[in-house]
């Protein structure tokens, strides 16, 4: 019963069916409008900020690492189009990824896990209400919809970080780093971004509520929850991230190769 | 009017720790009963296996001709609204007002007008006393008025079977009493069946019909309150008297040699002391459910504690 591995194999065999559970009843009618209008305000309210904050540092430290590299090679013109690259393709969607899942997801994991112990779920249950169509449902929903914008604001504000790095403190031409955007980049690797950003905003917003929901021993236990379903997230999304970018990259023929 | 609830061989248990098993009881038609226990015994399990909040183990659970453990969860859903539940802390949604909290299941589950709500949400609040509290916060009020609140909640949908865990928990002497009396009334207004799970000797005493109590992982006795109340078996005089003297230890059950030693010294159980009026509705019409009293004791030729259904006792 104690058995670690028992116990890894049966959580992750309970999120799975959780994930089933959320999956059966999103077709189910109402769909909850205003709690998805609702949710979605208040997770961007969340995450607009910090990912704003953080993409900017994020494009100006692309830019620092190809800057002096570049200009050795010869190859200015080029800094452009590395960035755009590495924030749309990579950083958009992990930065997107670190946001939903620290700001969003511990926000819906604590709200549902402080529902759980006042036995609000229970007593929702009990008035004949599933608690997954209610409230979880228009949760993932909303995280989705964030993510995908929040994805296409990192983008834009990353590679314009980037764009003011490189032109302000490092002397390169804007002309250059503007017109390079096509040199190795292409339309499909904003699709590709915007696609695991949805990935990651239902994925986020499942484990977070499926640790909210089973919550227990307390408040302590809401604490624990939250703290796990951020560390559980972070694992998950990184490691889909790795095997969508694979999966991309068979499917999509990149430029110059 | 009520609906039987007919529970047989429920077994449950927590990860191999068994909570209770084989317990099997049958909660009468519009009649109420109460569940007692020590801390621990799994008493809030029960209810909460009751409503399918819970799988058990083995057994079944009778409501009309459906066995609730076996029921698929869309069935379940709708099973439940026969249910009204009354949790702990009243288990009010945090993030409405009275108001709201009570009209919400009425407006998930039926497509009344909001004037047509109002004047039911008016009426449940009106019964449990909050009339003029419906637009606060259940944050802002009391513990005693989010229990009430949480009763009007339970009421909204006007349910067969009504459970309550723990009624008198957080409540002072006063308060409890008054939400005694509600019950009953609401049991002579509405003919539902009734289960309380409590450790309170005092509710137990004065409220039921009927009697359980749940001791050291089954069930030790179910029955008519006059029965257990002149019972003799140990366990059941010890609980129901609050005495230190019986099988029950601190901790869990006492073992034999403490069991020896206490009635070597010639400790024992005090006499039983004698068995109060049952609450009466505020009205004073009778309830349907109700007994005359001393008529389990008459029919089943038991001499009831000397003093018993006098009313200074009361």
């Amino acid at each position: 019963m104690t058995n670690p591995v028992a116990a890894a194999l049966r959580s992750s065999g309970d999120l799975f069916g959780f994930c089933v559970d959320v999956l059966r009843a999103v077709p189910r009618r109402p769909f909850q409008v205003r709690e998805f209008v609702q949710q979605a305000w208040f997770i961007s309210s969340v995450s607009i900020l910090p990912a704003a904050l953080v993409s900017i540092p994020f494009g100006a430290v692309i830019a620092l690492q190809l800057g002096s590299l570049v200009r050795q090679l010869g190859a200015q013109s080029f800094t452009g189009a590395a960035s755009v690259l590495a924030v749309v393709r990579e950083a958009g969607p992990i930065v997107t990824a670190l946001v939903i899942a620290g700001a969003g997801g511990s926000a819906i994991c604590a709200d549902l896990g402080a529902r759980k112990i006042r036995e609000e779920l229970d007593a929702m249950q009990v008035l004949g209400i599933d608690p997954v169509q209610r409230l979880v449902v228009p949760r993932v929903a909303a995280s989705m919809l964030v993510s995908v914008l929040l994805n296409g604001l990192v983008s834009v504000v990353g590679v314009a970080g980037g764009y003011l790095f490189n032109v302000v403190l490092q002397g390169g031409t804007p002309g250059a780093y503007l017109a390079s955007f096509q040199a190795l980049g292409q339309p499909p690797d904003l699709i590709a971004g915007e696609i695991k950003a949805l990935v990651f905003g239902a994925v986020a917003a499942t484990v977070a509520a499926y640790k909210g929901m089973t919550a227990g021993g307390g408040p302590k236990g809401v604490g624990d929850a939250v703290n796990q379903s951020v560390v559980i997230t972070f694992m998950l999304l990184f490691a889909l991230n790795f095997v969508i970018t694979a999966i991309y990259f068979q499917v999509v023929p990149q430029k110059g190769s | 009017m009520g609906i039987e609830v007919r529970v047989e061989g429920l077994t449950k248990s927590f990860g191999g720790q068994p909570v209770w098993a084989d317990v099997s009881l049958t909660l009468p038609a519009g009649e109420i009963s109460v569940l007692l226990g020590p801390s621990g015994t799994g008493k809030s399990v029960f209810l909460k296996t009751l409503v399918g909040l819970l799988r058990p183990d083995r057994g079944s659970i009778w409501i009309d001709d459906e066995d609730l453990p076996a029921l698929g969860e869309r069935r379940l859903y709708e099973v439940r609204k026969l249910f009204g539940v009354l949790f702990q802390d009243g288990a009010l949604f945090g993030s409405m007002n009275l108001y709201d909290n009570v009209a919400f299941p009425l407006r998930e589950h039926t497509r009344l007008r909001e004037t047509r709500i109002r004047e039911i949400v008016m009426a449940k609040l009106e019964m449990v006393g909050l009339l003029g509290a419906e637009r606060k916060l259940p944050g802002q009020i009391s513990g005693g008025m989010r229990k009430r609140a949480g009763l009007a909640r339970a009421l909204v949908l006007d349910p067969k079977i009504i459970l309550f865990d723990e009624p008198d928990s957080g409540l002072d002497p006063v308060r409890t009493a008054y939400l005694n009396q509600l019950i009953i009334d609401l049991n002579q207004q509405t003919d539902a069946t009734f289960l309380i799970v409590t450790h309170d000797i005092n509710t137990a005493r004065t409220v039921p019909d009927n009697i359980g109590l749940l001791y050291h992982g089954h069930l030790a006795m179910f029955g008519p309150r006059e029965m257990l109340l002149s019972s003799t078996e140990p366990v059941v005089r010890q609980f129901l008297g609050a005495t230190r003297v019986g099988p029950i230890g601190m901790a869990e059950e006492k073992d034999a040699t403490e069991r020896e030693a206490e009635s070597a010294a010639g400790v024992r159980l005090p006499p039983l002391p004698p068995i109060p009026v049952q609450l009466q509705p505020s009205n004073g019409q009778p309830r349907r459910a109700e007994r005359a009293p001393g008529s389990w004791c008459a029919e089943h030729d038991v001499v009831p504690p000397v003093g018993s259904f006098s009313e200074v006792l009361v």
